[in-house]
């Protein structure tokens, strides 16, 4: 059974809550834990490098080839407003501002 | 929170720097420069995550009210965002949540979705290896895709604030799981995140990093990589396979481009 109310803790639920918390915790460290106990070559150290940026493209671009003209619109916002000022918070405002107003006109 | 070489982040540090370290904030520079772990990091980096830990809420009402339709009670749904704190993950596994509870699969997905924490993770390393053990792991346990795109951002400017991940990381948390008890308790109120825009979060955050981790020509290439690698995968796998495999071939294109 789970859960009589909304402060119910089943045990067995709380220990599978918990293993995935460990799992994401190794899943946190390991990368930095890995790479802090290994002698890297400036060649490997190159492909580290460009690791954030790709990790960044790898996630933006199948989030918008699954959206349509409305984000990819919201998203040249972003870009533009990013460009223009620097200032993260107002390219987001402006990007969910556009992505609203897009996504009832188009 | 003592023990800094600079008692008020970054620019307080720059007379002490070796003179060489001062001009840049490329990577070659990364080597001399001094990174801090101080309270006033802490601090930047929660106020900078603020307004982005308003938008993670919205997924946390979503993931509370998903929770609490798989049957799970507030104060489970709240344990999970509180200690997991990994938010495509745990909309997964509630999705795969059922009577009796799958644990394996659950677990195999919660692995595979996040393993991506990995690359990111070490991508932090030149920054987060300056810290000592407690406070450099201390702070990758707050990190989230959306403050270690912040953090990413900081630390490449030369900031050399070391405490921004853990900054970062306390407004994530604070707001992903007020909102996930909010979510859970209220049930269907907000309704569907996109009609706030707020699924449009992630986006945008990630488009403006991109803007900022260019660095001209050279990037090009890897970020082409990755960009057909990942949206391949993603037609063709599922679960989140495609963000790792987009960054292991890019990372692999880079090393085998190396000094030609």
């Amino acid at each position: 059974m789970i859960g009589e109310g909304p402060l119910a803790l089943d045990p067995l639920v709380v220990g599978v809550v918990l293993a995935m918390a460990i799992v994401t915790a190794l899943t946190k460290i390991g990368g930095f834990w890995l790479l802090s106990r290994l002698e890297v070559s400036d060649r490997v150290e190159a492909g580290l490098s460009v690791l954030p940026g790709a990790i960044v493209i790898a996630i933006l671009g199948p989030e918008l080839a699954t959206g349509g003209p409305a984000e990819w619109g919201a998203a040249g916002v972003v870009l533009v407003i990013m460009w223009r000022t620097e200032n993260i918070l107002l390219s987001l405002c402006g990007g969910i501002g556009a992505v609203v107003a897009f996504r009832a006109l188009l | 929170m003592t023990e800094t070489d600079s008692s008020d982040g970054d620019r307080g540090a720059a007379g002490e720097r070796p003179p060489d370290a001062v001009d840049g904030s490329r990577p070659a520079a990364v080597e001399a420069e001094s990174v801090t772990f101080d309270r006033e990091g802490i601090r930047a980096g929660f106020l900078t995550c603020l307004p982005i830990a308003i938008g993670v809420g919205g997924y946390g009402i979503a993931f509370g009210m998903l929770a609490r339709q798989a049957g799970l009670s507030v104060a489970e749904a709240a344990l999970m965002s509180a200690t997991v704190l990994a938010g495509a993950a745990q909309i997964v596994a509630v999705e795969l949540w059922a009577e009796p509870i799958p644990v394996a699969t659950v677990l195999l997905a919660t692995l595979a979705i996040n393993l991506r924490y990995s690359l990111m993770g070490a991508a932090l390393r030149p920054w987060l290896e300056r810290l000592s053990p407690p406070r450099s792991y201390g702070s990758l346990l707050l990190m989230a895709d959306e403050n270690w795109a912040l953090t990413m951002r900081e630390l490449k400017g030369g900031g050399g604030r070391g405490a921004f991940l853990l900054g970062t990381g306390i407004a994530i948390w604070l707001f992903w799981v007020a909102a996930t008890i909010v979510g859970a308790a209220a049930g269907g109120v907000i309704g569907d995140p996109a009609r706030y825009g707020l699924d449009f979060v992630l986006a945008a955050v990630f488009a403006a990093l991109a803007l900022e981790l260019w660095e001209g020509r050279s990037t090009l290439l890897p970020w082409l990589v990755a960009l057909a690698t990942a949206v391949v995968a993603d037609a063709l796998l599922s679960g989140q396979w495609y963000i790792l495999l987009g960054g292991f071939a890019a990372a692999a294109v880079e090393v085998v481009r190396h000094d030609r």
